[in-house]
């Protein structure tokens, strides 16, 4: 605990203390702007979204790897880690690099009509990229653990494949789901280095929260930069915390707390 | 239903697991499959329900082949050895399973779910998840789980291995009881040879991938086809002798012995510790010994004795009113009589001493 009060506690008391000179109207004036409402909107839903689309695809991942054995398994397994790995300013670059209108699936993607890099889907492709291992990673070993005589039980009771996945295996992932997803999207609130290359950063469109935090911190507006990170702090801990009961209220419900 | 196994083969990597299984279990009989571990007992069970495939050989329900048909068209009924119950449902949602799979009315389901929890005496532990149940408990659901769909078979792995011994008891009373009620054809899987004869009306018995013997409790242990079911089923002495001209010989006595006709050859002769009579006094057939140990059994005494003319120290079963009557200490010198000798055909004598059980 004490670890946890010097290693967080201590750096987000003294953001709360600088954010507490402002006056309230300031401290208001400051955080619902149109700029910063537009941020917000965009960080929360961008992260959203690509925790969405991680949980998924992260879930298949993972399956695939624990559950078929392929030549090769092991480095796809080693490629998962990369988003961990690679400075988040590399993959911003090789990102916008890929989806600019002159780069790999940029050009295809807009001459269908879809606009990738500059753009809020550019924001999340970039937190899907960052935000992918940490659903693999957290499903993984649960996919590991489960006990295949489950759904041997399942099969020889008369479910199909698809209702032993339903009714016996997703409910088993479900905890280890919610968690990756909380991870994923925690991940995504935070991210600056990867997105700041792929949004292009046009206030109020494609310009993320903590974005407008660094904007404000270069032009020495500290109470400003302060403000807007309380509001990220709370919204994000309030989420946080949601995803956590509803995480306990999961795991009650299966019996396992 | 009958269940009839036909020259089933099975390797795992080459490594075979079962080497011509061939059985039948007539319907509505309770048939134990009894063999130590890794005899291929639970993959010959596994491929009874089908989840997995025999490499060559048939399964017949009711003399109709069931190779084709996956487990989930067999309608049987598995209790795997840890149970497998699904941990975030309720005790209600695990025993309903197979009723909702197969989208049964939810008022039929609901009467179908109380009498199996009646039958298996858990009525009002509905809403309970596995968790919240003791080993037994957990047991019975696995069991009323797997009778739900009434499956013409049933089928359980170990269904006491992960219990206490006394629970394990009272759960074999209780199995048997079940079944002469409910009368399904029932296989099931034990290395335990008490729980076999206490629970079974035929015992099946396996090693080393192949099937040693077929019987009622009392035929496999009167008239084992093979050592390894003599020595598997209960304790017994083995005395290394030889056979001629109708005796057999061995620690400085002979006993007339049919199997022994004409032959002259070593053999390996085995008597059972309730088959060795003690005397105080040397009667005809009958070998000198000293006493080393007297452990009372429950309504026996077991003998330890120690024979000059014997390799190995032996032991002796003496029911408890005769025992009074003798009243052996450590040390008296006493007369051992065998009352019955086996030996089996092939059973030569060779390196492999009796000490490899």
């Amino acid at each position: 605990m004490a670890y946890l009060g010097l290693v967080v506690l201590i750096p987000l008391s003294t953001l709360a203390l600088k954010a507490s000179s402002l006056s309230w109207d300031q401290f208001w004036a400051l955080t619902t702007g149109p700029r910063a409402l537009a941020s917000y909107r965009l960080s929360f839903g961008t992260s959203l979204a690509a925790a969405g689309v991680n949980v998924v695809f992260g879930a298949v991942l993972a399956w695939v790897l624990v559950r078929y054995p392929f030549p090769g398994r092991s480095v796809a397994d080693a490629i998962v880690d990369i988003p961990f790995a690679l400075p988040t300013a590399v993959s911003g670059i090789a990102l916008t690099a890929l989806y600019a209108s002159n780069g790999w699936f940029g050009g295809p993607l807009e001459r269908l009509g879809v606009k990738a890099a500059f753009s809020p889907l550019g924001v999340g492709i970039a937190l899907t990229f960052i935000g992918l291992p940490f659903v693999v990673r957290t499903v993984q070993p649960v996919i590991e653990e489960l006990d295949r005589e489950m759904e041997e039980a399942a099969a020889v009771l008369g479910a199909g494949r698809l209702q032993t996945f339903l009714r016996v295996v997703f409910p088993e992932m479900l905890p280890a789901l919610i968690t990756g997803f909380a991870l994923s999207f925690a991940r995504g609130l935070g991210e600056y280095g990867s997105v700041v290359f792929i949004s292009g950063n046009m206030p109020g469109k494609t310009e993320i929260a903590p974005l407008l935090i660094m904007t404000r911190l270069e032009q020495y507006d500290y109470p400003g930069a302060t403000a807007l990170a309380v509001v990220l702090l709370l919204a994000s801990l309030t989420i946080l915390l949601a995803i956590n009961r509803l995480q306990s209220f999961v795991r009650a419900r299966g019996g396992m707390a | 239903m009958s269940i009839a196994v036909q020259s089933i083969v099975k390797a795992f990597d080459g490594h075979p697991v079962l080497r011509d299984v061939s059985f039948d279990v007539p319907g509505g009989e309770l048939v134990a499959l009894l063999g130590p571990s890794g005899c291929g007992k639970t993959t010959l069970l596994r491929i009874i329900a089908g989840l997995e495939h025999a490499d060559a050989g048939h399964v017949l329900h009711s003399g109709e082949p069931v190779g084709g048909k996956s487990a989930r068209d067999r309608n049987v009924g598995l209790v795997f050895q840890h149970y497998a119950l699904f941990r975030h449902m309720t005790v209600e949602q695990n025993v309903s399973f197979a009723l909702t799979v197969r989208r049964r009315p939810r008022e039929k389901v609901r009467a179908r779910v109380s009498e199996l929890l009646r039958l298996v005496q858990l009525e009002g532990l509905e809403r309970r998840f596995p968790s919240q149940l003791s080993g037994g408990q957990r047991q019975r659901v696995a069991l009323a789980r797997a009778l739900a769909t009434e499956p013409s078979v049933l089928l359980l792995d170990e269904p006491f291995g992960a219990l206490d011994a006394r629970v394990r008891k009272e759960l074999r009373t209780w199995l048997r009881r079940l079944h002469d009620e409910i009368h399904v054809t029932t296989l099931f899987v034990t290395h335990d040879q008490e729980e076999a004869f206490e629970v079974a009306d035929r015992v099946v018995l396996m090693d080393g991938g192949r099937v040693e013997q077929v019987g009622t409790p009392r035929e496999v242990f009167d008239e084992p086809a093979s050592p390894f079911v003599m020595r598997f089923l209960g304790s017994v002495n083995i005395f290394q002798g030889r056979l001629e001209n109708g005796q057999a010989l061995f620690g400085g006595i002979e006993v007339p012995h049919p199997a022994a006709s004409d032959r002259v050859s070593p053999a390996r002769l085995y008597v059972r510790p309730h088959e060795l009579v003690v005397h105080h006094d040397p009667v005809a057939g009958s070998f000198p010994a000293v006493v080393l140990r007297v452990t009372p059994i429950g309504s026996a005494v077991r003998v330890e004795l120690d024979a000059p003319t014997v390799e190995n120290p032996l032991s002796a079963e003496v029911d408890a009113e005769r025992a009074a009557r003798l009243d052996l200490e450590p040390g008296d010198h006493v007369w051992v009589e065998p009352r019955r000798l086996r030996v089996f055909d092939g059973d030569a004598v060779d390196s492999l001493t009796a000490s490899g059980l």
